[in-house]
């Protein structure tokens, strides 16, 4: 066990590493420091004042590492990055870690409950369905899945906004509270258009695992042995589908981070999601470089943490 | 060389898709197999497939254009600029403003309209026709899923059957490639790729094909390594083929019915990641997205502008929804392995 920990955290570095070099190929040389620099303070900037913001945001520096091994911007790529060191906004010039410190609340309050409600609504959906297997409502299941997943994601959001939140007024159309009281009233819209807009496919996608696992086996002796059919499917099935099911969870997480991007700054959030939208209408490369790498950083720690939590559950994992 | 201009491009575009369709018919009609998988596919999904193929006919009618052939000075047409078969149908029907769907008045205002009750699905704030600019974006739609799959698939062809077929350090580094951008959360990638190579179509399709080969790798790549291990590639080998003639007469073959799936698998995917790129300001002009986008405020008018957003909705639902429909089938006709009709 120890041996494969030690492997897996080793991959998982690594992969960091390999991360980090695609931002600095897609951030430092398909978009040079002088466009960024141009970008920012338009083009019409004389040089000197190009040069001093150069100065100002650490690009004044040769990019490689070729000629100068202590002062290159890959180096400092990397050392900035892993130390958390993540420097001011190309835009406005404030520090980007301030604003990280300040969105993450937010971007939680939307995206665990989210999580959390998505398993508890769409478990039991896809449950029932495999339990109706080859059955009328097994069909007609599939059909309201495929369905939902042919709804682009906008409009599930202006629709929502505009039915629930300007036709019925049951919630406001946006904004946000840091008021406990307050914020689930802000919150409920996005995360019902959340649910709406992921059912579809994780009911289809739960509903597969389910039904390979009913076909195995042990379920057949289940059945044999006179276990009845709501037993089988929750003793039997769905306790062993939980490692797919976690697999799927970890898988989410992007996706839940693209989830709120959208949502964040339709519905006023100002979490994460909200920051990345405005830096790419504001031209911020390095909150977006940023965005990226925590993005990615917390999506491989979550892969890490779901492999060794396989590997404490399941021996023939650490073997591989 | 003489530079072409684009839209030459597209008319050459358009013939060399409508050779490779008729070509890749007379393969299927020549062999059992397909004939027979297509044969189902038909049978199983009529009306979805008429859905598809009317949608890209409009794509390949917006894509056939000439110059010529309209009066200067007609509205909203650029002098000696080239029209497509679309643009023409919709010559000269551009109104003031808004305007309900079949109306003979302005929406707001109330003057009469140039062309009373020719408008089904309305006019937009500009006054053009919303049903002309929903055709005009299947040809966007189109280009965006067909010319993303034509990178992403050979792509990942060839670090997947690569890394399957000969292993070793290649193998290493494709796994390292695709677990770091696998990594990466879809989004933050595309965006990243996008503001990196600067807006556009191209750049957008690429982006699309960078994040999306990562799935279809894996899978080629493990089917390659099942592959490899049968009896008539060891038979191949011993007969002292070659490498590359192993590769491409006995495993890309087997690889074939893989390729069609995922392409339609992956086409709804794409266009609708466009339109959620779209709404990040990043996404490609003249696509629903952008439709959807730009109509998003017009639903807090007073009274409200419903029929720019539910067009432009509606004709990427319906076209999603056939895909999906079809994605389905051709997986269950084609992959002996899924479990077919639920069972």
């Amino acid at each position: 066990m120890g041996a494969y920990v030690i492997r897996r955290l080793a991959y998982g570095v690594v992969v960091v590493f390999g991360v980090l070099f695609l931002l600095f190929v897609l951030f430092f040389t398909v978009t040079e420091p002088d466009d960024i620099a141009r970008k920012a303070l338009g083009d019409k900037a004389p040089p000197e004042v190009l040069e001093t913001w150069k100065k100002n945001h650490g690009y004044d520096r040769e990019l490689w590492p070729w000629q100068d091994w202590s002062d290159n911007l890959l180096f400092d790529h990397y050392r900035k990055m892993l130390t958390f060191d993540f420097g001011l906004s190309d835009a406005d010039d404030s520090p980007i870690i301030d604003r990280i410190r300040a969105g993450m609340g937010p971007s939680l309050s939307l995206t665990i409950p989210l999580l959390v409600l998505g398993l508890f609504v769409s478990i039991p959906l896809s449950l029932l369905v495999a339990f109706f297997r080859e059955t009328y409502i097994d069909r007609m299941g599939v059909f309201l899945c495929v369905l939902a997943m042919s709804v682009s994601a906008l409009l599930y959001i202006i629709g929502a906004q505009f039915l629930i939140g300007k036709v019925l007024r049951w919630y406001p159309i946006s904004g946000f509270d840091t008021d406990l009281l307050m914020l689930p009233r802000f919150l409920a819209l996005p995360v019902m258009v959340g649910l709406a807009s992921g059912i579809g496919g994780d009911v289809r996608f739960y509903r597969t695992v389910f039904l390979e696992e009913s076909s195995r086996d042990f379920v057949r002796t289940a059945r044999a042995k006179g276990a009845s059919e709501p037993r089988i499917m929750i003793r039997h099935v769905l306790r062993n589908a939980l490692i797919p099911v976690l697999t799927q969870v970890v898988l989410a997480i992007p996706f839940l981070f693209m989830g709120s991007i959208l949502m964040e700054s339709f519905f006023g959030i100002p979490g994460l999601g909200s920051m990345t939208v405005d830096a790419i209408h504001a031209n911020d490369f390095s909150t977006l470089r940023t965005m990226v790498y925590i993005g990615s950083l917390l999506f491989i720690l979550g892969q890490v943490a779901t492999d060794l939590s396989y590997g404490l559950v399941d021996p023939r994992v650490r073997f591989e | 060389m003489t530079t072409l201009e684009p839209y030459v491009w597209s008319n050459l575009v358009a013939g060399v898709l409508l050779l490779a369709f008729l070509g890749l018919a007379r393969l299927v009609r020549g062999q059992r197999l397909w004939r027979e998988a297509m044969g189902e596919l038909w049978g199983r999904r009529r009306l979805a497939i008429l859905v598809v193929a009317l949608y890209t006919l409009i794509a390949l009618l917006d894509s056939v254009a000439w110059k010529g052939g309209v009066p200067d000075g007609t509205v909203g047409v650029l002098p000696g600029a080239p029209l497509t078969l679309i643009d023409r149908l919709f010559l000269d029907t551009q109104e003031a403003s808004y305007s309900a769907p079949f109306a003979d008045i302005e929406f707001y205002g109330g003057n009469p309209l140039r062309i009373p009750g020719a408008h089904p699905f309305g006019t937009d704030i500009l006054g053009r026709d919303v049903l002309y600019m929903s055709l005009k974006g299947a040809r966007v739609a189109l280009l965006i899923g067909g010319l993303t799959s034509l990178i992403a698939i050979p792509l990942a062809l060839f670090f997947g059957v690569g890394a399957g077929y000969f292993g070793g350090r290649f193998d290493d580094f494709v796994f390292f490639l695709i677990s770091t951008l696998a990594s990466m959360p879809g989004i933050l990638l595309l965006i990243a790729l996008i503001m990196a190579m600067g807006r556009g179509t191209l750049s957008v399709c690429i982006a699309l094909a960078v994040t999306g080969w990562v799935g279809f790798c894996r899978i080629s790549r493990a089917e390659t390594l099942k592959l490899r291990e049968l009896d008539y590639i060891t038979a191949a080998r011993a007969l002292g083929v070659s490498e590359l003639r192993i590769v491409y007469r006995h495993i890309l073959p087997n690889l074939a019915h893989l390729i069609v799936i995922t392409f339609v698998l992956m086409f709804s995917g794409l266009v609708l990641s466009e339109a959620v790129l779209s709404w990040l300001g990043i996404g490609v002009d003249g696509s629903w997205g952008q439709m959807i986008d730009g109509a998003r405020d017009e639903l807090s008018r007073e009274p409200i502008i419903w029929w720019n957003i539910g067009a432009a909705g509606s004709v990427l639902f319906v076209l999603i929804l056939a895909v999906n429909a079809v994605g389905d089938a051709v997986r269950d006709v084609l992959d002996p392995r899924t479990l077919r009709g639920g069972k």
